[in-house]
């Protein structure tokens, strides 16, 4: 592999041209012969003979070399010969010859490099964009009569799957949630109790905890836990359900994939959210009361009896209506993205990544549409 | 062609592999010699794509010791390793091309990695290689993606032939091509073998490709290898190896007469 043991020598030979080619022309020295070949003073209208016979070793690069310097010198008019080719190299000249013929095509470059592409990206996204829209609505449609269907005759209601999809969305997410509440909890009476001091209002800490915590934080949290741990498992498993033909499989047997693999994901979310959020609620009150009591001195009675001062009636029945909404949209987008995977195992990582990111977007634009509700509601 | 078969390019001794509680090689010895064609067969599960994969340094062997051109590939640091993986080429069962490349590129990737080449004469030498797989030039600028299944065969062999490797290693060539496109691809791979002077070691399930590409067969029975040439194996007393080749696909793809173990010298000729 060592370099310089290429060569390609001229000379003169009579009338003549002679390039005398030597050593080992292999992909190894291919690019040091393209210097000297590209650096060489192609005659032009002359008889020129390529001398093979130095060459102990040759691949198809260095044979790929020698035709490329043919073809040049006969582009240039000249004549020429190629003598002394080793018996044994003349299968692979042969192989290398045929092939050659075929001529290197540019490389396609991505479209939206240029300005024009820039733009015409830009719109295609927005459609894409409101095509997904317009499909994730049709499909709400669908799962909706099919789970209208369903309640009618409470037998298809497959029960089991129900569980083992709310044992994986539910309990196995008991940890991840809790903890994170907790720590929310903590974050959010630190802050408060902070900036209150200032005040002389510490107390009212409690007050933003509850408030914060129970009606907007914990279900947003879950919500946003289980969009990343159960939406995205829900378009892994269907995507890859869907690679591997076993939706088709199902609709050849007769079965909905709707009502077989959406419909128990879909109930068991409408299930656990709702659960998970209370949970969530109370580990975000305990991180924020344990905050409270490190930091203030305030004693569980005191932090409930100014809780309950703080909380109307609706608080914390406001983050627990918004969990079935979350649920739903969670469970709808994770399966949608999953049944839109194409052949591919590339699309699935495609459409889970997106399910994600859709799943969190419109948890929190419903959790705003919310707001602006309530607000109108006054509650 | 058996003139050649001097010098061992891969010797196996005494190989064992296990997953778990189950053995797939158990002292599996084999040699490759240079410039033949070596057929792997063997029923599903016997491990024939272990075998190959372990001789690549994809699987880490129970025991054993394998040596490719003299050098034990498991004592072997990482440079010599890399550089001992430039002398062979791999076609995986798919093609296992980058699909976020185009054919030409996937090409040029070793290219790129082993030879520092100015760009332009990477994309000549990819053209050739398309060239010689017999790919239409348009091939170059497509993606995988864009490809029928033969054509991303054809494509994974050209970047498995980019840094003209002395071994060729393929996964069952042949599997998921229609008849014609796979007696096609058995006439490329002899074209090339014969051309390039490769050293062929082939995994695969069809009776037609040992017939019309291999100059020895190996076949995985009991854990081992019972290695041979066809009129050899045809007058094999092992079950499965009479089942294979005398069963009715057997019977099919060889050679009128030569089914029969009582004529085996008809093949003679062929092989």
């Amino acid at each position: 592999m060592a370099s310089g043991t290429a060569t390609l020598a001229a000379a003169e030979e009579g009338e003549t041209l002679v390039f005398a080619a030597a050593g080992r022309w292999l992909v190894a020295t291919a690019a040091e012969l393209d210097r000297d070949l590209s650096a060489l003073d192609l005659p032009r209208g002359r008889r020129v003979t390529l001398d093979l016979a130095g060459i102990d070793r040759l691949d198809t690069a260095g044979a790929w070399l020698v035709l490329r310097t043919e073809n040049d010198l006969l582009a240039r008019g000249n004549e020429v010969e190629i003598r002394n080719l080793h018996p044994g190299f003349a299968p692979l000249f042969a192989q290398v010859r045929a092939g050659g013929a075929v001529r290197p095509v540019p490389h396609p470059r991505p479209a939206h490099h240029t300005l024009a592409g820039f733009v015409a990206r830009i719109g295609e996204v927005t459609i894409g964009l409101l095509a997904r829209g317009y499909g994730i609505l049709g499909f709400l449609g669908l799962v909706a009569t099919t789970a209208g269907a369903v309640l009618r005759d409470p037998r298809r209601l497959r029960v089991k799957a129900i569980l083992v999809q709310m044992e994986r969305t539910g309990v196995d997410a008991l940890p991840i949630v809790g903890l994170l509440s907790f720590l929310i909890g903590i974050v959010i009476a630190f802050q408060g109790a902070d900036q209150l001091h200032r005040f002389g209002a510490e107390i009212y800490t409690v007050n933003l905890l509850g408030v914060g915590i129970l009606r907007e934080l914990a279900v947003l949290m879950t919500a946003i836990i289980l969009a990343g741990r159960s939406g995205s498992a829900f378009t892994a498993q269907l995507g890859t359900m869907r690679v591997n033909e076993e939706i088709d499989a199902l609709r050849a047997i007769g079965l909905d994939p709707i009502e077989v693999l959406v419909i128990p994901r879909l109930f068991a979310l409408l299930l656990t959210l709702p659960m998970l959020a209370l949970y969530a609620d109370f580990a975000g009150l305990l991180g924020g009361w344990l905050m409270t009591w490190g930091a203030l001195g305030i004693t569980v009675p005191q932090f409930l009896h100014q809780l309950q001062s703080a909380l109307g009636g609706w608080t914390f029945w406001i983050g627990i209506i918004k969990s079935p909404f979350f649920a739903v949209i969670i469970a709808l987008v994770g399966c949608y993205e999953g049944l839109r995977v194409g052949r591919s195992a590339e699309s699935v990582g495609r459409q889970t990544t997106l399910s994600v990111v859709e799943a969190i977007f419109l948890v929190i634009v419903s959790d705003a549409a919310f707001s602006i509700l309530f607000s109108i509601l006054q509650i | 062609m058996p003139a050649r078969h001097s010098e061992t390019v891969i010797r196996i001794a005494g190989l064992v592999n296990r997953f778990g509680h189950q053995t797939v090689h158990d002292g599996l010895d084999l040699e490759v010699f240079a410039g033949e064609v070596l057929g792997v067969v063997g029923g599903s599960g016997s491990g024939k794509s272990v075998l190959l994969r372990t001789i690549i340094g994809l699987n880490r062997p129970h025991s054993g010791r394998i040596e490719v051109f003299g050098q034990d590939v498991a004592t072997l640091d990482d440079r010599a390793l890399r550089r001992l993986e430039r002398r062979w080429g791999v076609l995986f069962q798919d093609g296992a091309l980058f699909s976020s490349l185009t054919v030409a590129q996937n090409i040029e990737v070793p290219l790129k990695e082993h030879c520092a080449m100015p760009a332009q004469l990477m994309d000549e030498i990819a053209a050739l290689k398309i060239g010689m797989v017999g790919l239409a030039e348009e091939a170059g600028q497509k993606y995988p993606a864009e490809l029928s299944g033969g054509m991303r065969k054809r494509a994974g062999l050209a970047r498995a032939l980019a840094l003209d490797p002395e071994i060729l290693f393929l996964d069952e060539p042949t599997a998921g091509l229609d008849p014609i496109a796979a007696a096609e691809f058995d006439r490329l791979i002899r074209d090339l073998q014969s051309g390039l002077g490769l050293t062929v070691f082939m995994v695969t399930h069809d009776l037609d490709t040992l017939v019309a590409s291999c100059d020895r067969i190996a076949v995985l029975v009991d854990k081992k290898v019972r290695v041979g040439t066809l009129e050899q194996l045809l007058d094999d007393p092992h079950p499965w190896i009479r089942a294979y080749f005398h069963g009715p696909r057997g019977r099919a793809a060889l050679p009128p007469g030569a089914a029969s173990a009582a004529s085996p010298l008809r093949l003679a000729g062929r092989l």
